[in-house]
């Protein structure tokens, strides 16, 4: 039995790291799952390259996974790691240089065998387990796959089947290692190798096996407790941004009574959306894989001339390719959602890398004057708020809606107190059935106080009517090549996005005074490592604030007065300053760009080194 | 079909109150009434109807008709209408569209609509060259074509519209003149009752750009030589006469004068049987080449078996709502694993 000591941490960042075919995703996934089941707060943050399977043992090829939890609040999936899991060198020589001086290192022996050393760059000589380069470091050497192997050695299956058990060994130990209950996995394993008893019971073996272990070796001196964390009392689940967003997307469609279109076509990161909403059709979700971009979004306008809660969404190659559209729906005036999951960019750019280098694209990314709304979520759950959001304020508005998202958020974890369906809104559309007794003809441009227009459906007698793409004359709707009317109507749908700003809630300050030295503003996904740069400031003796916008356009009416309270405004990016830009340009104020374009989020270090060097 | 219309309409009513900008004398008059005039026929109400365009002269369509209709983008249209008929069964979507805006700058659309075959009528015009941009070669100009663009003639092969729609796997596919309002009424009511989407090409003259280029096969003295008017179930005849006629000697294509050849032996026409409408379609010679095969019109191709986009995206719907039930959004939004904190 174990002689292993109990210990208490606040918190602990376990980073799995190994060949993107060695299943750390699934490793990362299950232990987020099982953490957040014991009331942990956490965050993650999947790491991994573009190809499926790219070239085995490189450096290229490492896939990582971090998930930072905690017995208090957790805001970011930590900026180095206490523990690393390396199944082979490559996945060593990636991630070492974030992981804590004194850090525990599990390492599979098998993976940092001569042609792993080569494979990862690394002359034999130079190999870390023989050369004194871990001495800071818990080094912790397994032979992960000659244990696997010999437990599975009566199990009928090939060596290569049995090999891709190793990751359960992994995470039997790291649940035992931390006091995670293993049922989670269990049933999970029970549930997805249903068909192959075989394999189930191999991945149930290794699991068990990875437990035992921790339990009868003495490599380990300690085992750790993280006590459930302080959260605020309610009922919680685990979720992912994307996960979230298609929820979000759903709940409105329910609130507004409509059924739900989605046209797409598949693209990193986005694509989770489509798988998601795709398995919903009892919802009156009707999803469609387009052919292309462009026809992905002309699918949801065709839907959306027919009265769906109509939704295109891409990443940002994908979101070029629909600009054309874009602005036909902005003319047309119907409501339309695009979601944009920002990677890295331009081009095909860093696929699975985040990046916020979108908002510009989004803000005027279009021929002509075509302005629209754009909202953006700063966190996994968040993303179900604002996707409802966006279309709230696209039935209600009848206008195209931005909502943005990123890499980091999308695939990002954390626990998540959700809303009961009745605490939300409804929101209220109604179409226009018939005409009025004083309406000889049906005006298909009138317009209410929000400046909205009526939305008619096809099938509706006597409201039978053209719209398209060229200029029309306001109220009636006909085509118009007159001067004055283009001006005016540019005007108008300018105007009409302005207005929005009366139907959202007024910019607070997340974290901070009210007023001071300086304020850290930003948008998107930074949020988690803002607000932990922001709380280590203030308790370091900082005057500085936090605010987070989720509203890019309109702004919150109050954010001018807001920024006019700080002596400084600092707007930390993922891109090369674009809100920035915007903020400068509308507010006329000196605010200072902080940026990083590494396809990773911030630390919050080195934000909170970058505040101390503006403020000294 | 069953409608509720109390009064019958008349092609008036399909008519809208803006001003018809075509130029005059161009071939487009002729389909815009000879679509009015179908309409009040088909016995469903003016609102069902949905005319949904794209970019070109042809596009400017749905602005004349007094239904619901949507000037699109270019080459979209096809994509808008099958987002709405996928959301809008009820509806009857038709597309209008060029040679351009379909086989050019829609052509991806465009083959991913036939092999979805969603219930719609596409009304393709074909001019042979770009009107609205005035005056440029397009998909379907002959090789050699001298234009704006193209001074020294063009260089590219020509798209032959039916080839590529049965290549595409359309369902319905057919061919008329804007020279012949009685055959296209006929043709375009076909298809509107073929459940399914029905690809009408209509060779459509554009005085100003490219006039005459269908003459051969409008004009007196050259129609009835140069065309082959299909009818399903009747042998392929042509000429003055009708003294020639299409003869199959295994799978090639052979003209016959019925003076040395039966009747008998003449090729029956067959809509249901797709490897002769790929033959007939392969009728696509130039007309000033000797010994060239007539150019054929009407119905090439129906199948009435491969079921409609519509339905199939609906039916899963459908069949998910009766297996599991109306969604519950509080279930959906809680999963299957959540925790207390007290």
């Amino acid at each position: 039995m174990t002689n292993a000591l109990d210990k208490e941490l606040e918190s602990v960042v376990i980073r799995f790291a190994g060949d993107s075919g060695d299943g750390m995703q699934l490793t990362g996934t299950q232990f987020t799952n099982a953490t957040a089941l014991h009331g942990n707060d956490l965050a993650t943050f999947p790491d991994f390259p573009a190809e499926i399977r790219a070239p085995l043992g490189t450096l290229a090829g490492v896939s990582g996974f971090q998930i930072h939890f905690g017995s208090t609040r957790i805001n970011t999936p930590g900026d180095t790691s206490d523990v690393l899991v390396a199944m082979n060198v490559a996945a060593l020589k990636v991630n070492i240089k974030n992981l804590k001086k004194g850090g525990v290192i599990i390492i599979n022996s098998d993976g940092f065998d001569a042609k792993n050393l080569r494979l990862a760059n690394v002359p034999e000589v130079q190999n870390p387990l023989h050369d004194g380069s871990l001495a800071d470091y818990d080094v912790k050497i397994i032979d992960i796959t000659k244990i696997t192997r010999a437990a599975l050695s009566n199990s009928g299956l090939g060596t290569k089947e049995i090999d891709r058990c190793k990751n359960m060994f992994v995470l039997g130990l790291v649940y035992w290692m931390y006091h995670r209950p293993i049922e989670n996995t269990l049933n999970f394993i029970k549930a997805k190798f249903k068909k192959n008893e075989a394999v189930m019971n191999a991945n149930i073996l290794v699991l068990q096996t990875g437990w035992n272990y921790g339990e009868t070796t003495e490599m380990f001196a300690n085992r750790f407790t993280v006590a459930p964390a302080k959260m605020e009392s309610g009922v919680y689940r685990s979720i992912m941004g994307n996960q979230a967003a298609a929820y979000g997307l759903i709940a409105a469609a329910n609130k507004s009574g409509l059924s739900l279109f989605y046209g797409t076509y598949p693209i990193t990161p986005a694509s989770d959306i489509l798988h998601e909403l795709s398995k919903y059709k009892n919802f009156d979700v009707k999803t469609f894989q387009a052919e292309d971009e462009i026809a992905a979004i002309c699918s949801s306008i065709g839907a959306a001339f027919g009265g769906a809660l109509a939704i295109t969404g891409s990443s940002g190659p994908g979101i070029a390719l629909k600009g054309e559209a874009i602005g036909l729906a902005t003319m047309l005036e119907l409501p339309l959602v695009i979601v944009n999951i920002q990677r890295a960019g331009p081009s095909t750019g860093l696929p699975t890398k985040t990046e916020q280098a979108d908002l510009n694209q989004a803000m005027f990314g279009r021929n002509g004057e075509c302005p629209l709304v754009i909202v953006s979520a700063q966190s996994p759950a968040d993303c179900f708020y604002m996707a409802f959001e966006a279309c709230r304020i696209a039935l209600e508005h009848m206008i195209p809606v931005f909502f943005l998202s990123d890499g980091y958020i999308a695939n990002g974890a954390e626990p998540w107190k959700y809303p009961s369906s009745a605490d939300l809104p409804k929101i209220n559309v109604e179409f226009k059935k018939a005409r009025l007794a004083d309406e000889e003809k049906f005006m298909p441009y009138q317009r209410d106080e929000k400046l909205s227009r009526p939305w008619a459906l096809p099938g509706t007698k006597g409201l039978e009517h053209r719209i398209g793409g060229l200029e029309k004359q306001n109220i009636t709707g006909n085509i118009s090549y007159d001067a004055s009317n283009h001006e005016f109507m540019v005007k108008l749908r300018q105007e009409k996005v302005d207005l929005v700003a009366n139907h959202i809630p007024l910019q607070t300050i997340d974290n901070g005074e009210e007023a001071g030295e300086l304020l850290i503003l930003g948008w998107g996904g930074t949020y988690g490592a803002l607000k932990t740069a922001t709380s280590l400031l203030i308790d370091q003796g900082y005057k500085v604030s936090h605010a987070h916008l989720r509203y890019l356009n309109p702004f919150p009416k109050n954010l001018g007065e807001m920024l006019s309270r700080f002596k400084t405004v600092v707007v930390p990016e993922l891109n090369n300053g674009q809100l920035v830009k915007i903020i400068r340009d509308r507010y006329f104020i000196d605010a200072i760009p902080y940026n990083k374009i590494q396809g990773m989020p911030f630390m919050s270090t080195e934000v909170v080194d970058k505040i101390k060097e503006i403020l000294a | 079909m069953e409608t509720a219309t109390t009064d019958k309409l008349t092609a008036k009513d399909f008519s809208s109150d803006q001003e018809v900008r075509w130029c005059p004398g161009c071939g487009d008059y002729s389909i815009l009434k000879q679509v009015q005039t179908i309409l009040p026929d088909l016995g469903r109400p003016r609102e069902e109807f949905v005319f949904i365009s794209g970019i070109g002269c042809s596009s400017r369509f749905p602005y004349y008709m007094d239904t619901y209709g949507m000037h699109s983008i270019h080459g979209r249209a096809t994509a808008v209408a099958t987002g709405l008929k996928a959301t809008r069964p009820d509806l009857s979507v038709w597309i209008v569209t060029g040679d351009g805006d379909s086989l050019s700058i829609g052509g991806n659309h465009f083959i991913h609509l036939l092999r979805r075959n969603p219930d719609v009528n596409v009304l393709l015009f074909n001019n042979q060259i770009y009107g609205l941009t005035k005056g440029q070669y397009s998909p379907t100009s002959e090789q050699g074509k001298v234009t704006k663009s193209t001074p020294m003639g063009s260089v590219d092969y020509p798209f032959n519209p039916i080839a590529l729609s049965l290549g595409a796997d359309a369902t319905f596919v057919a061919r008329t003149l804007d020279r012949d309002p009685k055959h296209q009424q006929n043709v375009i009511k076909k298809g509107y009752y073929h459940a399914g989407t029905s690809l009408i090409e209509i060779y459509q003259n554009c005085n100003v750009f490219n006039d005459g280029a269908f003459e051969v096969y409008t004009e007196k003295g050259t129609k009835k030589q140069n065309t082959l008017m299909m009818e399903n179930g009747m042998p392929l005849l042509f000429g003055e006469n009708n003294e020639l006629g299409i003869k199959l000697d295994g799978f090639k294509p052979v003209i016959a004068n019925l003076a040395e050849t039966s009747i008998n032996d003449i090729w029956v026409h067959d809509e249901t049987d797709l490897v002769k409408a790929t033959i007939l379609s392969r009728f696509y010679d130039d007309p000033t080449v000797e010994n060239h095969f007539p150019r054929p019109f009407g119905v090439f191709y129906v199948n009435n078996n491969k079921q409609t986009f519509n339905d199939l995206f609906n039916n899963q719907i459908d069949f998910a709502k009766k297996t599991y039930g109306a969604g519950d959004l509080d279930k959906l939004i809680a999963g299957k694993e959540t925790w207390v904190v007290n």
